[in-house]
C-alpha cells in the first residue's frame, strides 16, 4: 500500500490551528510510516504500534461537518457517528486524511452500519466484536479477530509482525496506560490538585500523540510537576465530587464539565471512553499467547454495546470508593441507544448499591442547550 | 432581618418579601421580552418602604443571574423544592413531591422528610407539556387561560393525539371544523398533559403527597386530573405560582443565620 504523503486541496481553506494539524501529520507520513484511524477503544493498538504506525483517534467532537454527514446517514443518528463520518468525507480532518487504514469494531449498530458507508472513501477494516464479554466463544472469537487484524495490516502494508516487536508493543501501550493512570490519580486529591476540565484536556491531548515514548514522558513529567506544586501548597477549593460517565465527551461535549464546574462541583474522575474505561486494566504480560493477551484484556472494556456488560459496574463500584465521589453524572449523546438503555441500570446501582445521588443528561454537538445544562448541574450540585 | 425571593420565569416573574416567620408581600408581573427590567422593578417594589434595613436577595429561575442586586442565585429546582414542603406545610400536607407545569419547560422534584431535594427530572426540550403548550391553544380557541376551568366545565375531554405544539394546532383547527365544542377542546388538551407530566413523573419513585406548582396549579380541573392519573393526593396552594420565589426567599433566610 502507497502510504499517503500530500495534503489535501481544501488544506488552504483551514483555520491556523488545523493546518499545523495537517502539517504535523504530514511531517511524521514523510519519515514513511503509516498512519492508522481508530475510533473505538477496542481496537488493539498495540498491533499497529508493533509495526512502527501512529495510531490516532477518529472520534470527532464538533457539529461542523454533521450536515454534510447527515446526506448520507439518517438525522436521527449519534453525533459522535456523524460528526466523524462528515470529516473523513471532508478531508476536514488531518488525521483522517492521513490515516492509511481505519479500523472499526461493530460496537454500536450505528457505528458498524457507518463503516459501510465509509469504506468508499477510506480503506477501512472492520473487526467482528462479540456482543458479549463472558465466555469462551467471545474470547475466541475477539482472538481470532485480533490476529486477523495483524494478518490484514501485514498485507496491507507488506510487513511482518513478529512476537518480539508485538512484546515490545504491549509493554509500551502498559506504560503508557500507567502513566494515564498515575495522572488521573491526582483526581483523588482532596482539597483537588486539578480542575476536571484540565483533566481531561491531558486525556483527550493524549489520543492524538504520534510518538507514544514522548507522551509517556510527556505525562509523567506532568503528574510529577502537579505533584510538586500540590506538595508545596498549591491545592484547589474543595467542591461536591463529580463522576462522570457514558458516552465519549470531548471538544463541544466539554460543556458539561463547565456546566458542573462553572456551578460549583468538580469533576474527580471520568469512566467514559475519554478517561478510565480502556485503561484502567493492562494486558498481562505474564502470558506468553500475546493474543490470548490481548483478547483478554480488550474483551474487559465495560462498554455499553455489551451485554451483559458487568466490567463497567465493577469499574463504578471501585472508583466510586477510590475518587470519594459525592455524585455521578451519565452522560448521553442524543440517539445512543445501547447508554440511553443503560442508565436505568446504573442509576439503580449508584442510588442503589453505592447510595449516592445519580443524574443523566442528554446532549449532542450544538450550543443550544448551554443554558439547559447549567440549570441541570447546578441543581445536581445543590442537591449534593 | 428581611429576605427578597425572585423567581424570573420565561411568562412571569414573581417576587416575595419575607421576615423570617410571614410573608409580607408578594408581587407577579409579565416577563415579556425584558426579563432584567422586569426584575429590577419587582426588586424595588419589594423593597420600597424597607430601603432602610438589612436585606438579603436571592434569584431563581432562568433569569436568576440578571439582577446586579442579587446576593445568591438558586435554581429553580432547588427554590420549588423548599418553596413546596413550606406551602405544602401550611395547609397540613406531607410533600415527597413536587410537581411544577411551568411556561417554558416542566419538573418534578423528590423531597426527602426535612425537605431537602433527592432527585429531579426536567423536561425542558420542547413546548409539550408546558404551560405554553395550554397557551398557544387556548389563544387558537380565543378563550383566556384565566378562566380555563369554567371554559371546560361539563364537557368530556376529546381525545388529542399529539402532544407537538405544532402537530396539536392544526389538529385543533381539524376538530374545530368537525364543530366539536371548544371546551371539550381545551379539555383534552388538560387531559393530554396531565398524561404526559403523570407518566413523566413515574419515572421517579414517588412517595407521600404531591405538590402542584405553577401557573396551572390555578386549575382545579388539572390537579384533579392529576390525582387521578398519579395516585397519589395532590395538593396546591393559592400562593402555588409563588413557591420558586417563596423558596429563594426560604434560602435566602437560613444563608443568611448561618
Ligand atoms: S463507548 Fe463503546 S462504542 Fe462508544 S467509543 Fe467507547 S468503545 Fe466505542
Ligand atoms: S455514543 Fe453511543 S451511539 Fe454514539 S458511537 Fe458511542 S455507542 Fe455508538
Amino acid at each position: 500500500m502507497e502510504i499517503k504523503k500530500e495534503l489535501p486541496e481544501i488544506f488552504e481553506s483551514f483555520a491556523e490551528a488545523r493546518r499545523n494539524g495537517f502539517i504535523a501529520a504530514k511531517n511524521f507520513k514523510e519519515q514513511n510510516k503509516p498512519m492508522v484511524g481508530t475510533f473505538c477503544t477496542f481496537m488493539p493498538q498495540e498491533l499497529p504500534l508493533a509495526m512502527g504506525a501512529a495510531v490516532v483517534s477518529l472520534c470527532a467532537t464538533s457539529d461542523e461537518t454533521i450536515g454534510e454527514a447527515e446526506r448520507d446517514l439518517p438525522r436521527n443518528l449519534c453525533p459522535l457517528i456523524k460528526s466523524s463520518y462528515g470529516f473523513g468525507k471532508t478531508d476536514k480532518c488531518p488525521y483522517f486524511y492521513f490515516s492509511d487504514l481505519v479500523v472499526g469494531e461493530t460496537t454500536c449498530d450505528g457505528k458498524k452500519k457507518m463503516y459501510e458507508y465509509m469504506g468508499e472513501f477510506k480503506p477501512v477494516h472492520v473487526m467482528q466484536l462479540p456482543n458479549s464479554p463472558v465466555g469462551t466463544d467471545s474470547l475466541t472469537l475477539w482472538k481470532n479477530e485480533i490476529v486477523r487484524l495483524k494478518e490484514v495490516l501485514e498485507q496491507q502494508f507488506d510487513v511482518t509482525i513478529t512476537e518480539a516487536q508485538l512484546k515490545h508493543a504491549i509493554n509500551l501501550k502498559n506504560r503508557e496506560r500507567q502513566a494515564l493512570k498515575n495522572f488521573y490519580a491526582l483526581g483523588k486529591l482532596n482539597p483537588p490538585a486539578i480542575s476536571g476540565a484540565d483533566l481531561l484536556k491531558v486525556l483527550y491531548g493524549s489520543t492524538f500523540k504520534f510518538d507514544r515514548e514522548a507522551s509517556i514522558e510527556e505525562i509523567n513529567a506532568l503528574t510529577a510537576k502537579i505533584t510538586a506544586e500540590y506538595e508545596a501548597g498549591k491545592q484547589l477549593e474543595s467542591k461536591p465530587r463529580i463522576l462522570i460517565t457514558g458516552c465519549p465527551i470531548g471538544g463541544v461535549t466539554e460543556k458539561v464539565v463547565k456546566a458542573i464546574e462553572e456551578n460549583g462541583g468538580m469533576v474527580v474522575f471520568y469512566e467514559n471512553c475519554m478517561g478510565a474505561k480502556h485503561v484502567e486494566d493492562l494486558v498481562d504480560e505474564s502470558e506468553s499467547d500475546l493474543y490470548l493477551a490481548l483478547a483478554e484484556k480488550y474483551l474487559k472494556i465495560g462498554c455499553s454495546c455489551m451485554s451483559p456488560n458487568p466490567h463497567r459496574f465493577e469499574l463504578l463500584n471501585r472508583v466510586v470508593d477510590e475518587y470519594a465521589v459525592d455524585g455521578v453524572v451519565d452522560v448521553l449523546l442524543q440517539a445512543c441507544h445501547t447508554y440511553a438503555v443503560e442508565t436505568l441500570a446504573v442509576k439503580r446501582f449508584i442510588n442503589g448499591e453505592k447510595g449516592i445521588p445519580y443524574m443523566s443528561v442528554e446532549t449532542d454537538y450544538s450550543t443550544a442547550d448551554i443554558g439547559q445544562l447549567n440549570t441541570r448541574m447546578a441543581a445536581f450540585v445543590e442537591m449534593l | 432581618m428581611l429576605t427578597i425571593g425572585i423567581d424570573s420565569g420565561s411568562t412571569t416573574t414573581k417576587g416575595v418579601l419575607y421576615d423570617g416567620h410571614t410573608l409580607l408581600k408578594q408581587i407577579l408581573v409579565p416577563t415579556s421580552h425584558k426579563p432584567k427590567v422586569v426584575m429590577q422593578e419587582v426588586y424595588e417594589h419589594l423593597l420600597h418602604g424597607h430601603a432602610e434595613e438589612s436585606v438579603y436577595t436571592v434569584t431563581t429561575g432562568y433569569g436568576r443571574e440578571l439582577l446586579p442586586a442579587a446576593h445568591k442565585k438558586v435554581t429553580e429546582i432547588t427554590c420549588h423544592g423548599k418553596g413546596a414542603a413550606y406551602l405544602g406545610a401550611t395547609v397540613g400536607a406531607d410533600i415527597g413531591v413536587v410537581i411544577d407545569i411551568g411556561g417554558q419547560d416542566s419538573k418534578v422534584v423528590l423531597l426527602d422528610t426535612y425537605g431537602n431535594i433527592t432527585d429531579f427530572l426536567m423536561n425542558d426540550k420542547c413546548a409539550a407539556g408546558t404551560g405554553r403548550f395550554v397557551e398557544v391553544i387556548m389563544r387558537q380557541l380565543k378563550e383566556d387561560v384565566a378562566f380555563l376551568d369554567q371554559y371546560v366545565a361539563g364537557s368530556l375531554p376529546v381525545k388529542i393525539s399529539s402532544m407537538c405544539t405544532v402537530f396539536a394546532e392544526s389538529e385543533v383547527i381539524g376538530l374545530l371544523a368537525d364543530n366539536v365544542r371548544g371546551g371539550a377542546i381545551a379539555h383534552g388538551i388538560l387531559n393530554a398533559i396531565s398524561d404526559r407530566t403523570a407518566n413523566f413523573a413515574k419515572k421517579l419513585p414517588l412517595e407521600r403527597e404531591v405538590f402542584f406548582s405553577g401557573g396551572l396549579a390555578q386549575s382545579e380541573v388539572v390537579r384533579k386530573l392529576l390525582e387521578d392519573k398519579l395516585g397519589h393526593r395532590v395538593v396546591t396552594h393559592p400562593l402555588a405560582q409563588f413557591t420558586g420565589a417563596i423558596g429563594a426567599a426560604l434560602i435566602g433566610h437560613q444563608k443568611k443565620w448561618r
